[in-house]
């Protein structure tokens, strides 16, 4: 009887520390937001909308990358494209298959702008964002 | 006498349990938080979380809890242990996926090429072997030629330096193509090298 009790305590204070640990050690230095997804924040704040958030991985089961980096000329560069509404609407970016043919037409503001206001334009859990140091240089390299 | 021999191991077992977790805790009180392990490590939490809970999206706003979790469209995909944990080229040769080549013709088809590039390194690194096919599989000729890279070997100067920041190979891979880190390395730098008569070479001089 004592020993159980000791050892149900005992099971108790591992747990606990188990998960003190977890906490510890993936609490605000952990990343959350799904790898390659992109923050686009050019002007969004500056107007009061929500900035948008692509989701790179959704796109990429049904489109091959050259659709859109290649035919339509998306830049390979976060916020690079300078995305804006006027744009989408003449059928460019975006805006060539958000269009009600094929796909979900632009009135669903909510889709897109959709992130947290103030998330800077990024790329979204990238080896330069997880970066310890700034990249190597070797010794004499400008 | 059996049943006093089991309480007593239990007891002790318990005993040392109970030692082993308060000396940690005790231990954990006393270092240092600068001095913990990993510091500097930045570890994903989550891998794949929903929307809502991504750190991006803003959870309040409608849409966002509309939009496709990842995880329930991953479930049946290739899995790797980095990135979005999606082998996507086998996920994309094993049919499990379909992208289109083409904005509206579902029955277009990529021109793929297969060719291999050899690219020598120094060090002890085994050398980089650059396969057109995959890239070919997702990709068209002009993504890369010649605004990336040119198109004649032995002309591109390639840095790890340029790829971590985003330039070269770093375009893609680090964003959205697999990353770069340790269990990374191989898959480009996968040529080995003759070690032993480097260090025969490098002990020489």
């Amino acid at each position: 009887m004592f020993s159980k009790i000791i050892l149900r305590g005992a099971s108790k204070v591992a747990v606990l520390s188990v998960l003190v640990a977890i906490v510890w050690f993936a609490g605000d230095r952990a990343a959350h937001a799904e790898y390659g997804d992109v923050v686009i924040n050019n002007y969004s704040d500056k107007i009061g909308m929500r900035p948008a958030v692509f989701p790179h991985w959704f796109h990429r089961i049904r489109f091959r990358c050259s659709v859109c980096h290649a035919d339509l000329g998306f830049k390979f560069k976060a916020g690079g494209n300078l995305i804006n509404m006027e744009k989408i609407m003449n059928g460019e970016f975006c805006g060539a298959c958000h269009n009600g043919e094929v796909a979900w037409s632009i009135e669903n503001c909510a889709m897109c702008h959709s992130g947290t206001p103030g998330t800077p334009t990024q790329i979204h859990n990238s080896t330069a964002q997880r970066l310890v140091a700034p990249a190597y240089k070797a010794p004499g390299a400008k | 006498m059996r049943m006093n021999g089991k309480l007593f191991s239990c007891f002790s077992l318990s005993l040392v349990l109970f030692l082993a977790s308060s000396v940690a805790q005790a231990a954990a009180a006393q270092v240092d938080p600068m001095n913990q392990l990993n510091v500097n490590l930045k570890k994903v939490a989550t891998d794949n979380p929903d929307a809502a809970k991504d750190g991006s999206h803003d959870a309040t706003n409608e849409g966002t809890l509309v939009l496709q979790a990842p995880k329930a469209a991953f479930g049946a995909f290739v899995k790797s242990d980095f990135g979005n944990r999606v082998d996507w080229v086998q996920t994309l040769r094993s049919g499990k996926i379909n992208p289109r080549a083409d904005r509206l013709d579902p029955n277009a088809e990529l021109d793929t090429v297969d060719f291999n590039i050899h690219r020598p390194v120094k060090g002890f690194m085994p050398d980089v072997i650059f396969p057109h096919k995959q890239h070919t599989e997702w990709l068209k000729c002009q993504n890369c030629h010649d605004s990336i890279f040119i198109p004649q070997k032995g002309a591109n100067k390639i840095s790890m330096a340029d790829i971590l920041q985003g330039k070269k190979c770093g375009v893609c891979h680090g964003k959205v193509a697999f990353p770069v880190k340790t269990s990374t390395c191989k898959k480009c730098h996968s040529q080995k090298k003759d070690t032993a008569a480097l260090i025969k070479k490098l002990s020489a001089q």
